[in-house]
């Protein structure tokens, strides 16, 4: 099965680390896209340099952000193909983020029909 | 059955078809050898039978033959196997307390879906939803049908544990068939990872707490376990207790449910020993952290005549939400004379308590002072 490791961050969390630990923290997330089960992934750029777009009555309309007063703000996600949730929660936990302060959200990927 | 099929209605439908078939069939041939082989080869049998018509239907060819039940093909350890998985798949974390329990209760407990909707006095349709919806999770998010690998399974026992407990703390506060089928799940866990000390300590725990059933009450009102007539205790209820105890302490069990059984156990004694008591919630306390252990080692503390360390104790605890906690310093200061303040916390217990047979305990105390 599939799933998506949804990461939320707590916001500066990885960047007040000092230098090494940092380094590590990132060496640590470059193993996990490493894992011979990891099928895809990506890291987001700050919530800073976000846009929203919402289509009302055909028009598309564009805002800078969001920058809503949330704890955690979604960093990047993970995609995993392993054999159960119990696997992937495993994975989970082994995410930096989840232990400085954010939460990852595991989600199953619907499965597209061939 | 679930297990095998990986999909909770499927295995439903496939168990409720052997049934029919086997109430047909042994009327006629007479009951099998192996009967419950008999029933999972002809349910397991069936339900490829139901995979295979849909896929047939599907192709819109002709439907395949399914030979009847193989029998003894199915040996009961394999049978053992599964229920355990089941039970692992109903406490799994990722699902929500009430949903493992509602799961529990109707996948391992054999309740139908309007008992238990009964006995959480909910509406039958809400319970069939949430039993749905728990189900669906199950299938969609792949909750695995497996004994969890060594390094997850003290945790994830320790969730299964956790459920059946709960299930027992709703049958033990009045509703006493809850409490016999969690007992029942209790002893099927505890045969089933017959090395596990914490499984047989749980069970121990409830059949001591069970057997003494008939004496907490007295009419509608509660009755202290100092003033509990002994010979409406179940004896026989308290050596199965103490047997499950002393096999989980054989196998070095000293975790939180083994504990509390040893506990149970001393109370039931003529002379009780609250010194051991106290010490073993001091362990308790060691384990769990939790300040209502604390509040019972105050208890023991006070029970073994030191009443004012007790009362040291119960002052340095956080739990002012606790009614029981205002209900012991009641009590304890009482006995040493501060009636006065004796009063305000059994009003402040009295304030708190939603139970009718415990208001009506603390009104009696109150007018005793």
């Amino acid at each position: 099965m599939k799933y998506a490791l949804l990461i939320y961050d707590q916001p500066g969390s990885h960047e007040a680390l000092p230098d090494q630990e940092r380094e590590a923290v990132y060496a640590e997330y470059f193993e996990l896209s490493r894992d011979s089960r990891c099928v895809g992934g990506a890291q987001l750029h700050p919530v800073e340099t976000a846009t929203t777009v919402e289509v009302k009555n055909g028009t598309a309309l564009t805002t800078d952000g969001p920058f809503a007063d949330t704890k955690e703000v979604f960093g990047g996600y993970y995609m995993f193909d392993v054999a159960n949730l119990d696997e992937a929660l495993e994975l989970a936990a082994r995410i930096p983020s989840a232990r400085l302060g954010g939460k990852v959200e595991v989600r199953p990927i619907v499965e597209q029909p061939s | 059955m679930v297990g095998f099929l990986g999909d909770f209605h499927l295995a439903e439908e496939a168990t409720a078809d052997a049934f029919a078939i086997a109430a047909d069939r042994w009327r006629r041939d007479g009951t099998p050898a192996n009967p419950v082989g008999w029933l999972v080869a002809t349910a397991r049998n069936r339900a490829i039978d139901r995979i295979r018509r849909e896929r047939t239907l599907a192709k819109k060819t002709q439907r395949l033959e399914v030979p009847e039940a193989t029998v003894d093909e199915i040996d009961e350890t394999e049978i053992e196997d599964e229920r355990l998985e089941l039970i692992f798949t109903c406490c799994h974390p990722a699902l929500a307390t009430e949903a493992q329990v509602a799961l529990t209760l109707r996948a391992l407990g054999g309740l139908t879906t309007e008992e238990i909707a009964r006995a959480f006095l909910i509406s039958e349709e809400t319970m069939k939803r949430r039993l749905s919806r728990a189900k669906l999770k199950i299938k969609q998010a792949g909750i695995p049908f497996t004994v969890p690998a060594d390094h997850l399974l003290p945790d994830r026992l320790h969730a299964v544990l956790a459920v059946i407990y709960l299930i027992f703390n709703q049958g033990y506060s009045g509703r006493g068939d809850l409490a016999a089928e969690a007992i029942r799940l209790g002893d099927v866990l505890a045969s089933l990872m017959p090395d596990e000390p914490e499984a047989k300590g749980l069970l121990a725990l409830m059949l001591i707490h069970h057997a003494r059933r008939r004496a907490r009450y007295s009419g509608q009102d509660l009755v202290l376990l100092g003033d509990q007539d002994r010979s409406l205790w179940d004896a026989g209820g308290i050596a199965a207790g103490r047997e499950q105890l002393d096999r989980a302490l054989a196998l070095r069990g000293r975790g939180p449910y083994v504990l509390q059984a040893a506990v149970a156990s001393l109370q039931t004694d003529e002379r009780i020993d609250w010194s051991e008591i106290a010490a073993l919630y001091e362990r308790l306390a060691e384990i769990t952290g939790s300040p209502v252990v604390e509040l019972n080692r105050a208890v023991a503390v006070a029970q073994k005549g030191d009443t004012y360390r007790a009362l040291e104790i119960v002052d340095a605890l956080d739990l002012p939400g606790y009614r029981y906690l205002h209900s012991t310093r009641a009590e304890l200061l009482r006995r040493v004379g501060r009636r006065e303040e004796a009063r305000t916390a059994f009003e402040r217990a009295l304030a708190l308590t939603v139970s009718e047979p415990e208001r009506r305990f603390l009104v009696r105390q109150i007018a005793k002072l």
